[in-house]
């Protein structure tokens, strides 16, 4: 496949490559990134190219990697008019994103104590196959998490107030109509608030050192110190709940696009017009799914902030466990864009890729406004992540879309053939992190050499100047499914 | 060909891929169970303290087993339970009927040696055929 390089950092594969490309694909990457991308990204960015109503470019971004459908780190804006849906571009776990909470603490506060309070971290938010959550909601309220999200857990006391203003779109997106999600939804994740999953699902204790921090003004306007400060990060989303609502609405999809007269060259990314019935009904459940994420990670948060406030025997408030910013990685969003010199409402679809939006947007909480989207990326428990900012140029270039984690490059199978998940928890206890996992196994699976580098994908967008690089995050303890 | 599953070793990035095999349908979906729920536990070590009933009928094989291990990976949520014995009769006239039976229990993190997660059976390689020998082979790919 012909891969024409335009900059350093971006790549094309022009549309007469494959037939049925409507738009070029566009790859965002350095050269040995590039290189190392496994053939299905370039595959299946090519595919996305080919989708009715696509918009300038189908991109990927530095993490880019296999996925279904799209691949992982594949974005795609599509015309509202004759546009298309598809949950291959938002995969089964909608609304996968990130949570930071900052914290007053440092790492000589909580070192001694890390131990305990991974313990009482573990009990209180479980992880692994089929975990339950400690919150006991009828199936009638289910409905109120589905259409209100963050704010059903504020009401409940599961949030602060101000949690809400820290959430991308305040924690809850509209349009979500509970007649358009199945039985078998609500039955999967009525039990599951608050829960983490498995994969590379997480919750980690990470520090931000001084020495990691690029932008000191913007790290102290999102309540980064420095000085060795503790934070804490998860990483899940909308359980089986969204699980359940994506493997019946692609069956729902792959029947019905014969209807439509669309055809793709992937089974995996069936799709529909946007503004038919059953795209509606889609994105309607898909809304429900995202409110379920962000009402999860805000429970975890609640857990998180009860943890702490047990091991250090003080209130959350005075430990200063505020919500810095969450992001969904995993979603179709409605937003508009300047096309042919007219702002024009687009669904962007984004899997494994965050919002970065620059300064002034109106989506952004009016905390972060004048400096931009926070972007939180996720990196493999061994090597760290980062807190990044967006920027206008975002917008001009990816549909304000960046990066979401370091991206995988090696099978499951070929990492626990590396490493045994015993040996790996002592290896990092020696780099001073110490982990407790559901799944041994699971820990093998996400070893950090299983990954990119993700400082080479941050990198990579911010030479771009698609998001900046504010703080790196080291962890030093982690809680896996 | 007789009842049995391979996973795929290297098949997929991120997630988990079998293929299962059977001389009849019926053995192929018990099968094609067995491996769903292999990736999640140690299967070995499930007791068949309780049991469960599905009937589903699709008018294609291949949508029938897509089905079949979603329902499956539906109950490990909603009912909280993992199955490790599978009893499946299949019929087909207009349409191909399942009435299954299957065993397991309740998932206790301390005792099933717990593995990933499943999320949801894609459509990616996804294909059901009959082998020129009259057995019938299928390839699943699991998201986790």
């Amino acid at each position: 496949m012909q891969v024409n390089k335009i900059t350093d950092y971006l790549w094309e594969i022009p549309p007469t490559e494959k037939e049925g490309m409507r738009v070029p694909a566009r790859i965002y990457a350095s050269e040995k990134l590039l290189k190392e991308m496994d053939d299905g990204v370039f595959e299946q960015i090519t595919n996305v190219a080919c989708l009715p109503g696509i918009q300038k470019y189908a991109l990927c971004m530095p993490d880019g990697h296999w996925g279904y459908g799209f691949p992982i780190g594949g974005v795609a804006a599509f015309s509202l008019q004759d546009g298309v849906i598809s949950p291959g571009g938002i995969g089964f776990d909608i609304n996968c994103g990130m949570r930071l909470i900052r914290t007053d603490l440092t790492k000589a506060d909580v070192q001694p104590r890390l131990k305990d309070l991974l313990n009482v971290l573990f009990n209180k938010v479980p992880a692994g196959v089929g975990a339950k959550g400690f919150v006991k909601i009828e199936r009638k309220e289910m409905a109120e998490v589905m259409t209100r999200g963050v704010n059903w857990c504020i009401k409940k006391g599961y949030g602060w107030a101000q949690d809400r203003d820290r959430i991308e779109g305040d924690g809850c997106l509209p349009g979500g109509d509970p007649s358009h999600v199945s039985q078998h939804a609500v039955e999967r994740g009525v039990g599951q608030l608050g829960t983490l999953g498995s994969g590379n699902h997480y919750l980690e204790i990470q520090v931000a050192s001084n020495e990691n921090i690029y932008d000191e003004k913007l790290a102290r306007a999102l309540g980064i110190f420095g000085q060795d400060q503790v934070v804490v990060m998860v990483h899940c989303g909308s359980r089986g709940f969204g699980h359940q609502i994506a493997t019946d609405y692609l069956r729902v999809f792959d029947s019905a696009m014969k209807k439509y007269g669309i055809t793709v060259r992937d089974r995996q990314l069936a799709c529909v017009p946007f503004r038919s019935p059953e795209g509606q009904a889609y994105y309607s459940a898909m809304a429900c799914a995202a409110n379920m994420a962000f009402a999860n990670r805000q429970v975890i948060t609640h857990r998180i902030r009860e943890a702490f406030s047990q091991v250090f025997n003080e209130d959350a408030e005075r430990l200063g466990l505020e919500t810095i910013y969450d992001v969904a990685h995993n979603v179709a969003k409605i937003e508009t864009y300047e096309m042919d010199g007219k702002p024009t409402e687009l669904l962007v679809h984004r899997k494994g890729s965050t919002r970065s939006f620059g300064p002034g947007r109106t989506e952004i909480p009016t905390l972060y406004r004048d400096w931009g989207q926070p972007v939180i990326v996720g990196g493999s428990m061994e090597t760290g992540s980062y807190l990044c900012i967006g920027t206008q140029k975002a917008e001009t270039e990816t549909f304000g879309s960046t990066m979401h984690g370091s991206g995988r490059t090696m099978s499951r199978h070929a990492a626990k053939r590396m490493v045994r998940g015993t040996d790996l928890q002592r290896r990092m206890e020696e780099h001073g992190i110490l982990v407790k996992a559901v799944s041994m196994s699971g820990l093998a699976e996400e070893a950090g050499a299983a990954y990119k580098n993700i400082s080479e994908v941050v990198d990579t967008m911010d030479a771009v100047g698609v998001s900046k690089k504010i703080v790196q995050l080291k962890p030093i303890g982690n809680i896996k499914g | 060909m007789t009842q049995g599953y391979t996973f795929l070793e290297d098949r997929v990035i991120s997630d988990l891929a079998f293929e299962a095999t059977g001389d009849t349908p019926a053995e192929l979906f018990q099968a094609a169970g067995l491996a769903l729920f292999e990736g999640m536990a140690d299967t070995g070590r499930l007791q068949p303290r309780v049991r469960k009933e599905i009937r589903l009928r699709h008018a294609q094989i291949d949508q029938l087993l897509h089905d079949w291990l979603s329902e499956l990976i539906y109950l490990k949520d909603a009912a909280g339970l993992l199955f490790g014995e599978f009893s499946v009769q299949l019929n087909q006239n207009t349409e191909w009927n399942l009435v299954a039976t299957v065993k397991g229990e309740p998932i206790d993190p301390k005792r099933h040696a717990l593995r990933a997660d499943a999320k949801g059976v894609t459509y990616h390689q996804f294909e059901v055929v009959q082998t020129e020998t009259g057995g019938w082979k299928a390839r699943v790919v699991v998201d986790i």
